[in-house]
Order: structure tokens, then C-alpha cells, then sequence
């Protein structure tokens, strides 16, 4: 699915040759500042590499158009920003922003169930506590319409439960629709439990895989 | 109609002893500002005078390009002005934009009202042509100035909401629609205020001067409507399109975001 050849980021990444497969959960782990987030940003367009290339299902990522890309591999971010108004704005703010057909409401109640997020659509997202608005905008990223996830990180603001809950959901779903996962976490528990590949990532560069 | 009275230069010395009763509150109050108000007068005064002779050899012999190389100055002037006050703070890309937008949107204007409204003739008749370009592109200067300063702080506060936009599949120009729109507004507001004012709190400078130099007031109303609004044309074209334009320079040709 992805492919890094020779991709050099500022003095962050150094990535020679790196493959993300197709149809699996990979997940990447490593410490703080290794430059997990950096290559989450990497695969889904927001940035560029200084140097090398990354192909995307065979294709040149720098000559597929960054909006559509990002539309296919859909992102949550490691502290995503909440937009004002409900939680039903929230959870409708990619289909505004691609322009798409708004779901059904019982689309977004079964959204909110499955990222365990016990509030109505009508409430302020202001107004919730910092583990609510990840899953919220887990939510979000949920409802997109795209091939490859990228979640950064999507349950270190969650208690033990909650998180294995919503890991659980999240992957199932995704392989159940044939989809990519590629997940940032610094739970060991989680990254053995639910990975077909590990990844693991120290100083910019890959140091092994399982 | 009486014509008006004459202002000798004993009646105009008279006029400094508020400069005298500023600095002596500021000295009074140990505000360390004597400098400046004294060279403000003085400039003020200097530079008047200077644009007063000026203006009576314009009048005196009007031509075409004589009228243009002003224009171009006042408009190289408020561009400078404008580059001036955001020292370091603008990409090149956006000094660019602010130029082209301040030169296409105060020209149509101008050009518009000379020509179609006030119907001068000839063109370049620099007894209009000055003040009234004078006032469209010092107006225009002043909303593009709090358009930039909006826009930059907007796109720097609210950078995160941006990047979240775009990650969720947003274009930059959707992603910054808000930041837009709101920066529009902002920038406009002052002319509105101004306007619905006018009349009532504050008798407006052009009319004022056109009422004491004996013109009936109808006509001195009748100028002032149209050139309030030829000025709120001005403002909001010159705006939008530097907004319009100027988005795009926050983001690179892969639609991400620059860092500044
Ligand atoms: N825009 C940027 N410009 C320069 N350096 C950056 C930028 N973003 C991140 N970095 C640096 O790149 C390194 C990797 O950052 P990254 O966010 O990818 O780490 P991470 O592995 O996700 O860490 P964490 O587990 O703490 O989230 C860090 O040293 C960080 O300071
Ligand atoms: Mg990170």
C-alpha cells in the first residue's frame, strides 16, 4: 500500500526503504520524539519529504492531488482540534468539508456508540473532558469515507477499558471492510494484541520488525 | 453665501498654543512624549505647506501624466506604509498579493467614481483627480492594513484548526473560509461605523471643508454621500481580493501549510 523509498525528513527521518502493507493493522511503536506523528503526516500528505519518495499503491505520492489523497487515507491526529459548536457538528465536519452528503443521524448515534462516547449530538464539544474529545473526533475520522486509517495515538487519553473497547472496534471494523490501519501507540498491550505488524521506530529509522 | 475667512499666519500661530497645552500636560505629568509631538507638528505643518504649493502648480498646469505620476505615488506610498507597519511578518508572496490588490481595487474605484459618478472632465482634472484619490486609497490603505493583521493572526491562532480541516479532507480555501470571512467583516466594520455616525456624531472632514469654503451644504452632502460610498466599494474590493489572493500564499503547491 505504501512504500518509502530513500525518504529523508529535515534531520527527523531517515527511512531507506519502508513498506506499509495492504488489508492489515500495522503499528508503529517507539519512543517520544522518534518521529511516529512525523510519518503519520508522511503518509497522509500533510507533509512532504525533504528527499526520496513514498508511493502510494504504486503511485508517486508527490503526483497524487494532497486533498483527494487525504480524503483516502483518513487521519486522527495525535491532539486533534475541536471545531465550536455540538458534537453533532464535530462528527459532521468532514462530510462539510468534502462537500459530501450528510448521514443519517443514526449513522452518527452508532458512531458515537462504537467510540464509546455516551453524550447527545446536541452537546457542546467545548464542554467535554479531554478522553471524550479524542473519541469524538475518533468518531470523526471514523465516518470518513476512505481506504487507509491513520490513528496517532487514539487511546492515551482513555482508561484501560474504554481503550481496549474502542481498539477492539476500530480494528474489527476496519478488517471486516477489508480496510488499512496504521497505528501509533505507546500501549504495549495494545500493540500486540491487535497488530499484524510491528513496526518499531527509534531516532528517524526503523529498528526492527515482528 | 459669504466666502471664507482668509487664515493670516498670526491667526495660524494662535492654532499652536494647543501644541503648548499638550506638552505642557505631558510635561506636567512626566510622559515621555515632548519629541514627538513637537516633530509631528512641525512635519505636519511642513508637509503641508509643501503639498499646498504643490497642489496650486498641479492646478495651474494639469496633465495627464503629471496626474498619473501621483496617483502611482500615493499608491506606491500606502503599499510601502502597509509593508512598513508588518516589517518581517509578510512572505513575499504576500507582499505581492497586497500590492496587486490595493492597486487593482483602489483604481477600479477610483476610476469608476471620477469618471462615471462625478463625470470629471478632462480624466485627469487634478482638482478632483487628488483629494478624491487622496481619500480612496488612504481609506483602502487603512482596511487592507486590519485585513492583513487579521488574517495573519487568524491563520497563526487558529493554525490548528486549519491543519485539522485539511487532514479531515478540506481544501485550504475551505478550511479557511471562516478565517476569511471573518477577516473581511473586521476590516470593513470601520467604514460602516463611520457611516451609519456620519451626520449625526461627526460632520465628515471633506463636507466640513467644502461647507466652510462656502459651498451650500446640499452639495457639500450631495459629494460626501458618494464618495463614502465609492470609499466603502474601495475598502471591501481592495480586501477581498487581497483575501481571495492571499490565503493561498499560507499554503504550498501540495495544499499543505507553510511554516512561517
Ligand atoms: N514541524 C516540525 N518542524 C521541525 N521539527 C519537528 C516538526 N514536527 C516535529 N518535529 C520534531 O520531530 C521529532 C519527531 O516528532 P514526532 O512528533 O514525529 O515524534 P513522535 O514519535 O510522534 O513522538 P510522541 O510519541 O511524543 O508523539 C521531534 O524531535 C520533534 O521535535
Ligand atoms: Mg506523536
Amino acid at each position: 500500500m505504501f512504500e518509502f523509498r530513500d525518504v529523508l525528513y529535515k534531520d527527523i527521518l531517515d527511512l531507506p526503504d519502508l513498506e506499509i502493507q495492504a488489508g492489515i493493522v500495522t503499528t508503529l511503536v517507539g519512543p517520544s520524539g522518534s518521529g511516529k506523528s512525523t510519518i503519520l503526516r508522511l503518509l497522509n500528505k500533510m507533509t512532504s519529504p525533504t528527499s526520496g519518495k513514498i508511493f502510494f499503491e504504486g503511485k508517486d505520492l508527490a503526483e497524487i492531488p494532497s486533498v483527494e489523497h487525504r480524503r483516502s487515507v483518513a487521519m486522527l491526529t495525535q491532539s486533534p482540534a475541536m471545531f465550536s459548536g455540538t458534537v453533532g457538528d464535530n462528527l459532521l465536519a468532514g462530510f462539510r468539508f468534502q462537500q459530501r452528503p450528510l448521514p443519517e443521524e443514526t449513522e452518527l448515534q452508532e458512531t458515537l456508540y462504537n467510540v464509546h462516547l455516551n453524550k447527545s449530538l446536541a452537546s457542546s464539544a467545548m464542554e467535554l473532558s479531554g478522553g471524550e474529545k479524542q473519541r469524538l473526533a475518533l468518531g470523526r475520522v471514523l465516518l470518513m469515507d476512505a481506504t487507509v486509517f491513520l490513528f496517532d495515538e487514539p487511546s492515551s487519553a482513555l482508561d484501560e477499558d474504554t481503550e481496549r473497547f474502542v481498539i477492539e472496534r476500530l480494528t474489527g471494523q476496519a478488517k471486516e471492510k477489508g480496510k488499512t490501519i496504521v497505528l501509533v501507540t505507546h500501549s504495549k498491550a495494545v500493540a500486540e494484541t491487535y497488530s499484524d505488524e510491528i513496526v518499531e521506530i527509534a531516532g528517524g529509522k526503523v529498528k526492527g520488525r515482528k | 453665501m459669504k466666502g471664507i475667512i482668509d487664515l493670516t499666519i498670526p491667526q495660524i500661530l494662535l492654532a499652536y498654543v494647543f501644541v503648548f497645552v499638550v506638552l505642557f500636560i505631558v510635561r506636567a505629568r512626566g510622559i515621555k512624549r515632548e519629541r514627538e509631538i513637537l516633530l509631528s507638528s512641525v512635519r505636519m505643518t511642513l508637509q503641508l505647506i509643501l503639498t499646498g504649493y504643490v497642489l496650486i502648480y498641479i492646478f495651474e498646469n494639469p496633465h495627464p501624466l503629471i496626474t498619473i505620476a501621483i496617483i502611482l505615488l500615493m499608491e506606491g506610498f500606502a503599499i510601502g506604509t502597509v509593508f512598513q507597519k508588518f516589517k518581517g511578518k509578510l512572505s513575499r508572496k504576500l507582499k505581492r498579493v497586497i500590492a496587486l490588490s490595493m492597486s487593482a481595487g483602489t483604481l477600479c474605484c477610483l476610476f469608476y467614481f471620477l469618471l462615471a459618478v462625478v463625470q470629471i472632465s478632462p480624466w485627469y482634472d487634478p482638482q478632483y483627480f487628488v483629494p478624491i484619490a487622496g481619500m480612496i486609497v488612504g481609506n483602502s490603505m487603512t482596511g487592507v492594513s486590519l485585513g492583513i493583521k487579521s488574517l495573519t493572526e487568524g491563520m497563526t491562532m487558529q493554525k490548528n484548526l486549519v491543519e485539522e480541516a485539511l487532514v479531515l479532507g478540506a481544501t485550504p480555501k475551505t478550511a479557511t473560509r471562516d478565517i476569511i470571512n471573518n477577516t473581511f467583516d473586521g476590516a470593513i466594520m470601520p467604514t460602516i461605523n463611520s457611516m451609519l455616525g456620519m451626520g449625526i456624531v461627526f460632520l465628515p472632514g471633506m463636507m466640513t471643508g467644502q461647507i466652510l469654503s462656502g459651498i451650500a451644504p446640499t452639495t457639500a452632502i450631495a459629494y460626501q454621500i458618494a464618495i463614502m460610498l465609492g470609499i466603502l466599494g474601495s475598502v471591501s474590493l481592495s480586501v477581498i481580493l487581497m483575501l481571495v489572493l492571499g490565503y493561498r500564499t499560507f499554503f504550498n503547491e501540495q495544499d499543505q501549510m507553510v511554516d512561517s
